[in-house]
């Protein structure tokens, strides 16, 4: 059974799920106390003990079907061939190969091999060289994304405050039991948590990779960060940018993806993280930035109408959108001309300067209708 | 410790030795588990493991640990989690006023001994225990049900702190020493999801996610919870209640709702779902002011005459 159960956790290990030694031990345990030769006791007794997440349970049934009806019940297939991988989409998170080339037969980007960080600071991320990416790398690694402060409930000792009688007393001890000096303790201040709503649609590419890779050196710094991409549907990447390789990790984030430079249905997609996220906790209180260009394919009453609920949860909202760098630019286009008026900051997010700008802005988030 | 260790963590009801018999079980307790939910509470009695449920609010996560509790014939020890929760909150506080008062009268009376004092200080008697100490402490034939509830509202800390209860089932007072549990609870832990519970404390547990129930499921829950409710009205609300789920609503109802809902409607004396009565009753089962705009736009005569059912239930 042992052997059946090492083979099934391996197919599910592919298809992306985190199946632990320990937990496949649990699994063979819990098929014991069921009966093995029966379908569903043996669908239950994994998905009980292999899954952790309600997104594991489709990734975990796709598995099942596979494995244990070709035959893996039965007699254990030590290398299942069939690959349940999440579909990777080549065109990753790093700009479409064509870009690329482009770019280096480009006279400007075979010549700016390696700008000066000045210059470097100002430049439009669309313009950036692979080479410079590397080199944004390092800037971003003193930059963080870290929420307003907020009072927390957990206490923390204070020179003044609540009565912290645990202390006092321990004082007391030394003094016979006098409480000479009171003790006090007060609520801890604690950044508040950031939410990053990031538009992966075609057009925002160069820009949403500078952004992750922004988002991805905060994540590890071990900041109270969430992150989702948005574009025909909502997908959460907080899990995938914990990597601590960043490389690695936007990868991972670009596989987990699956309409990275499709269209963007903005208001849907803020619906859905309100509807499953949001409202439940995670909006509330949160310093929510929205990364996009506010182009939107769906229809534009729809996202006034979530971007209004958003703001009744959110502590700000924070718009970053590189269009806004463009001269000229007025935000008059459908989808962003509906958000504004719940937007508290209004960003450009082009270059490394207004990302500093950002992390400011993040961090303060105390003027409204900014 | 004369018990072999594999009988000393489970703590099936005697009689039980299937899931089957526990679904059972669960029934002559008015909760209707499926197949899964049953497996679940199952494998987390008879392995020793707590069990860790999710699912959208209302669902019944922690009507499960209330049921436990009567079948196994246990106490119900609670702790809800809020931001913020700390150890003196959830398992232990010393009683300082009287502490402080037995500092004063050792003194009064001549108390000398000032390391006699402070012993007698940090004695049990002054232990204030919260929920976690008391179900470790807890004696009795059957471990207690120990009910995390809303764990997704504490932070990072708490959870900590958790995932070392949850592993040993012990905890230690540094005055007082190490408190182990005789027989590890039966932990049932919720989360609705706010907030991505961290890995290592979910993988101490065996999980369960808890979906609406089916049509034919629900209508047999109102009737069991709601006895008083006919089997018409019961088959319309649940109809009802179905319909909304279907409608994108920002809170769609769940089976609390479907209960309190049935409930509203059996105090006016109703025995049929018509417009007047729904309209009247919508607020113990929508609770947003848009959901029920919504409601009421899509018609509310459409969610009378429905019959339930559609494609859910084989």
């Amino acid at each position: 059974m042992l052997d059946a159960a090492v083979a099934f956790g391996r197919v599910l290990r592919g298809a992306g799920l985190r199946v632990g030694t320990d937990r496949l031990v649990e699994f063979a345990r819990a098929i014991e106390e069921m009966d093995p030769s029966r379908r569903d006791d043996v669908y239950w007794s994994g998905r009980i003990t292999l899954t952790s997440r309600p997104e594991d349970i489709e990734v975990y049934d796709r598995a099942f079907e596979l494995f244990w009806e070709t035959g893996g019940g039965a007699k254990a297939r030590p290398r299942p061939k069939v690959s349940l991988s999440v579909p990777q989409p080549d065109r990753s998170v790093m700009p479409p190969k064509k870009t690329v080339e482009k770019n280096e037969s480009g006279e400007e980007a075979v010549r700016l091999r390696y700008s000066p960080v000045e210059v470097l600071r100002r430049k439009d991320f669309a313009l950036y060289s692979p080479e410079e990416f590397a080199e944004l790398q390092r800037l971003l690694a003193d930059l963080r994304l870290s929420g307003a402060l907020r009072r927390s409930r957990r206490l923390e000792p204070a020179p003044r405050g609540r009565n912290d009688p645990r202390r006092t007393l321990r004082g007391a001890m030394r003094t016979g039991g006098e409480a000479v000096r009171h003790r006090f303790r007060k609520a801890r201040v604690q950044p508040r948590r950031v939410v990053l709503l990031c538009d992966v649609s075609g057009s925002m590419a160069p820009y949403s990779r500078a952004l992750l890779r922004f988002l991805h050196a905060s994540v590890v710094a071990g900041g109270r960060l969430e992150a989702f991409s948005i574009g025909t549907r909502l997908t959460r990447i907080t899990r995938e940018l914990t990597t601590r390789d960043p490389d690695r990790a936007l990868r991972q984030t670009a596989g987990a993806v699956q309409d990275i430079s499709g269209g963007t249905r903005l208001g849907d997609a803020i619906k859905e993280f309100v509807d499953r996220w949001g409202q439940r906790g995670m909006a509330r209180g949160a310093v929510v930035v929205i990364f996009s260009d506010g182009w939107d394919r769906g229809d534009v009453s729809v996202l006034a109408e979530q971007m209004q609920r958003l703001g009744r949860l959110a502590y700000r909202i924070v718009w970053v959108n590189p269009l806004k760098a463009s001269p000229g630019y007025k935000p008059l286009a459908g989808g962003m001309a509906a958000a504004l008026p719940h937007v508290d900051v209004f960003l450009s997010g082009h270059n490394f300067e207004s990302l500093e700008e950002l992390a400011r802005a993040v961090a303060a988030a105390t003027e409204r209708g900014g | 410790m004369n018990n072999a260790s594999g009988e000393r963590r489970g703590a099936l009801p005697s009689g039980v030795s299937h899931f089957g018999e526990m679904g059972v079980r669960l029934r002559e307790h008015d909760y209707l588990a499926d197949e899964g939910l049953s497996t679940a509470i199952f494998l987390s009695l008879k392995l020793g493991r707590p069990l860790f449920l999710e699912g959208e609010a209302g669902v019944g996560k922690t009507e499960v640990a209330k049921v436990l509790s009567r079948i196994l014939d246990t106490p119900l020890i609670r702790l809800q989690c809020y931001e913020g929760i700390d150890v003196y909150q959830a398992v232990y506080e010393w009683d300082y006023a009287r502490q402080l008062l037995h500092i004063r009268a050792a003194e009064a009376f001549g108390g000398e001994d000032r390391e006699r004092v402070e012993r007698d200080l940090y004695d049990r008697e002054f232990l204030v225990s919260r929920p976690l100490l008391q179900a470790l402490e807890h004696r009795g034939p059957m471990p207690p049900v120990l009910l995390i509830d809303e764990v997704d509202r504490s932070d990072d800390e708490f959870e900590a702190f958790l995932l070392e209860i949850l592993s040993d089932f012990a905890v230690t007072i540094p005055e007082l020493g190490t408190i182990m549990a005789e027989r590890p609870p039966v932990a049932i832990l919720t989360s609705n999801r706010t907030r991505e519970v961290h890995d290592a404390l979910k993988r101490r547990c065996l999980y369960h996610y808890i979906e609406h129930p089916s049509f034919e499921r629900e209508v047999e829950i109102v009737r069991l919870r709601v006895p008083d409710a006919e089997e018409n009205l019961a088959r319309q609300v649940a109809a009802a209640t179905e319909k909304m789920r279907t409608m994108d609503l920002y809170k769609p109802p769940g089976v609390a709702e479907t209960l309190d809902w049935t409930e509203a409607l059996v105090a006016l004396g109703a025995r049929e779902l018509d417009e007047q009565i729904v309209e009247a009753t919508l607020g113990s089962v929508l609770k947003y002011r848009e959901d029920q705009q919504r409601a009421a736009n899509a018609g509310l005569a459409a969610l009378v005459s429905g019959v339930g059912g559609a494609g859910r239930d084989a």
